[in-house]
């Protein structure tokens, strides 16, 4: 009896970690899949590819990229994009020259405007690029931001 | 654990604006902590969610690269006054928080 309920005990705890591992018991899961290996991208063209299956940017002048030019302090850069565009899916931004290229990838509903406002890291002087997906196609703008003091540590 | 998120929506022109700010380290793990020598660990939001009245007007997949106590403000059509707004967060370590607001 003893090594019944052991075993039923055990076999259970092994189900709940399994399920655990899996994901299913989490509650404060959010999204299906979190891109870890194009956040592990250090390459913008890898991290473009890893994310879309494509590395083709369409330059546009239909998104404005707002960045002050000069970044003291790399730690906190305040990035604006807007865009003109319709239908945008998602909005990524990168940096090309940050230890991994990625910053992050805003996925927008059908009645969300193509506009986000954040703060954001950088290493060193460097492109930032905001790539807006529409349909299969990729429309970026970028903007070189001379950083003087090191915002990611290494 | 509410007082980790600021949320605040308002109506303008039949647009909706949604600011946030979050309180986190958003360490990136390639820091070394000046003392001891030894690196400070990688613990940031990896995921955002925000919701209008149940619906999900944006989802964000981020790393290590967004500032200390993470800024966010985007824009959505469709919003009334009285509406709900619901922004969700979760970290690398599993940890996470969200705020609730109405439209104002």
């Amino acid at each position: 009896m003893k090594r019944r309920s052991f075993l039923k005990g055990s076999l259970t705890a092994v189900l709940a970690v399994l399920a655990t591992g899996a994901g299913l018991l989490n509650p404060r899961r959010l999204l299906a899949a979190w891109p870890a290996s194009a956040f592990d991208a250090k390459k913008v063209p890898d991290t473009l590819e890893l994310l879309f299956g494509n590395t083709t940017l369409i330059p546009s002048q239909d998104i404005s990229l707002t960045i002050p030019e000069l970044a003291e302090n790399g730690a906190v850069v305040p990035v604006t994009v807007a865009s003109k565009l319709a239908d945008v899916e998602s909005i990524t931004l990168l940096v090309d020259k940050n230890p991994n290229a990625l910053i992050a990838r805003f996925t927008l509903a059908k009645n969300t405007l193509p506009y986000i406002k954040t703060n954001i890291k950088m290493a060193e002087t460097s492109n930032v690029i905001a790539v807006l997906k529409v349909g299969d196609k990729l429309y970026s703008a970028s903007k070189k931001i001379k950083v003087i003091m090191n915002g990611c540590g290494n | 654990m509410a007082t980790l998120t600021k949320l605040r929506a308002t109506l303008a022109d039949g647009i909706t604006t949604v600011k946030s700010q979050m309180l986190h380290p958003m360490e990136t793990g390639l820091f070394k902590d000046k003392r001891t020598g030894l690196p400070i660990p990688a613990h940031f939001i990896k995921e955002i969610k925000c919701e209008h009245n149940g619906a999900t007007v944006l989802d964000v997949e981020c790393g290590i690269a967004i500032s200390k106590n993470p800024y966010l403000s985007f824009n959505f059509t469709g919003g009334q006054k009285g509406d709900t707004i619901k922004l969700s967060w979760v970290d690398n370590k599993g940890a996470g928080d969200s705020a609730q607001t109405t439209i104002s």
